[in-house]
């Protein structure tokens, strides 16, 4: 088969799939807790990056000095990471509530740039070697390809934590809350709940969606400082693709513009790394709230 | 005119649910109310009048905590509201029904119902005593919060406020805008949450409406009251309600 005049082979084809469904596996996980983020708090939380790359960082740190295996970073470092993000919501972002959104862009952008400065100053630009756990090395034989274990658990955990999140804020009580303290934040708290408790827990919880996604990708990429930085300018196309705000857009969209870029990649590789971005030209001319945005 | 008669019927108790005395409120720069006193004794329906603008709606965020500022003193039984914040005031069992409704268009009818959290174990509606004053409500309760008309969102708003074991309302201009059906709906319910017990303070334009209603009567202009009066006392008072109101 030729294409482009490149010539595709099957293998080729599938390999570059599976790279594109792992991308949109850390792309979904990242875009839905911005996503998350930005419906409660109407924060473009440009951190986000930082928080991922911390997340890897919390996984290497937890094997380097306290011991502690890839399953319990998978739960731990989330929890750190995320309990910082609750203090840098408390400490910064509380304080610029009510204030035009480029300020908190701005904040965050900056401790983003400090977090990864911090850890580039500390761990040099060239990354960390985290290994894969013993119980997902090796690879499946699908017959018409290998399909390594812990690539297929990635994409099987970004998938059921994303569909899960979606569960939880669409069709749970918590869930209603957040919608709720979305649409009429002061309303909510006419009833007696506590929103500002609630806007801390939401960054915190979107913040470590990202260290998740951190942890999943230590043993994919390794653990460098500067990997926040690389993937989040394609989230935030990403993002802008699937529109501000909707959750289960931010999911899908994540997902399909994955498998679009390494479909990309075999029928038209000089492209691969533009896709994304002309895409989001497109839908930025033709629909400029996102494909499942919301109008303002 | 059963709900006139009703009406007319003296509170059952004299002791004060809310004591409001030199509250004054801010947005932002502006000043809003310049010191309103009223108090509503259990059991009572006290209603609020005024021009646009006269600050009656304000009085109700006040007393919620709903405004930028305000000083003076909000009594709410034994505790100071002036200084807690709106969730805490809350708690304590003061509710509101917004004038905007604020019914949650992202939420079902049955999850904006079951939104508000229980704040006391007793003095709240079953949901089957809520079904039986709002029946329409039943055969909606799937339906987006979004896609219900004026009626039913102000029903909506004052249904899921009655679940909480908040025995203290406050309903802001309930039949604005709606049917004279819908009106009258309204009515039959306020004056059957009055029979359970439950004390008002509700703000209206409608003063025939409220009329039916209502023990006794405040009325504001500029940011504060100007006249208080029974409603035993109405009749002699519609030349300066004419005047104040502008109706």
């Amino acid at each position: 088969m030729t294409i482009f005049g490149h010539v595709i082979s099957w293998p080729q084809l599938y390999g570059q799939l599976l790279i594109g469904l792992i991308n949109g596996s850390f792309y979904a996980l990242l875009s839905l807790g911005l996503a998350v983020i930005f419906g409660m708090l109407t924060i473009v939380n440009f951190a986000h990056g930082a928080f991922y790359m911390m997340g890897a960082f919390g996984a290497y740190f937890l094997l380097q000095l306290a011991g502690l295996n890839y399953w319990w970073a998978l739960v731990l470092s989330p929890l750190i990471i995320g309990a910082v993000g609750a203090l840098v919501e408390r400490l910064f972002l509380k304080r610029l509530a009510g204030f035009d959104p480029l300020y908190s862009l701005l904040l965050t952008f900056g401790l983003a740039l400090i977090f990864q400065g911090l850890f580039q100053n500390y761990f040099g630009a060239s990354g960390m070697p985290y290994a894969i756990p013993k119980q997902l090395s090796g690879a499946y034989n699908l017959g018409f390809m290998f399909l390594p274990v812990y690539r297929g658990w990635v994409i099987v955990a970004s998938m059921v934590v994303c569909f899960g999140t979606w569960l939880v804020i669409e069709k749970t009580k918590l869930g209603a809350y957040l919608r709720a303290g979305t649409e009429n934040p002061t309303m909510v708290r006419a009833f007696g709940i506590n929103v500002p408790r609630m806007v801390t827990l939401t960054y915190a919880f979107g913040v470590a969606l990202a260290a998740f996604a951190g942890v999943l990708a230590a043993p994919i990429n390794q653990v460098r400082p500067g990997m926040g930085a690389d993937i989040i300018a394609v989230v935030f196309a990403v993002v802008v693709i699937g529109g501000m705000g909707s959750i289960l857009g931010s999911i899908l969209t994540g997902f399909v513009l994955g498998v679009v870029e390494g479909l990309t990649k075999v029928f038209y590789p000089e492209a691969s790394n533009t896709v994304v971005f002309v895409i989001m030209a497109i839908v930025l001319l033709i629909r400029p709230a996102g494909l499942f945005g919301r109008t303002a | 005119m059963a709900d006139a008669a009703l009406a007319s019927r003296p509170a059952p108790s004299s002791a004060a649910v809310l004591r409001v005395k030199g509250l004054q409120a801010w947005y932002n720069e502006s000043h809003i109310l310049h010191g309103v006193d009223l108090d509503v004794r259990e059991g009572e329906v006290v209603t609020l009048l005024g021009r646009n603008g006269a600050g009656k709606t304000t009085t109700l965020k006040a007393i919620m905590g709903i405004v930028g500022k305000r000083t003076g003193s909000v009594m709410f039984r034994d505790c100071e509201l002036v200084g807690l914040s709106i969730e805490r005031i809350a708690r304590l069992g003061v509710a509101l029904c917004p004038e905007e409704r604020a019914v949650f268009a992202s939420l079902t009818v049955k999850e904006n119902l079951f939104l508000p959290p229980q704040i006391a174990k007793v003095g709240g509606m079953t949901v089957q005593q809520i079904y039986a004053l709002f029946p329409n409500l039943r055969e909606r309760l799937t339906s987006g919060g979004g896609k219900l008309s004026g009626g039913e969102q102000q029903m909506l708003a004052i249904a899921r406020i009655l679940r909480t074991g908040a025995r203290f309302l406050m309903l802001d201009e309930p039949t604005e805008g709606l049917a004279p059906v819908i009106i009258q709906q309204i009515g039959r319910t306020i004056a059957e949450l009055k029979r359970e017990g439950f004390t008002i303070l509700l703000v209206e334009q409608n003063f025939r409406f409220a009329s039916t209603l209502a023990d006794r009567f405040f009325v504001m202009e500029h940011g504060r009251i100007i006249d208080a009066f029974s409603n035993a006392e109405l009749a002699g008072k519609m030349d300066m309600l004419h005047e104040a109101l502008g109706v």
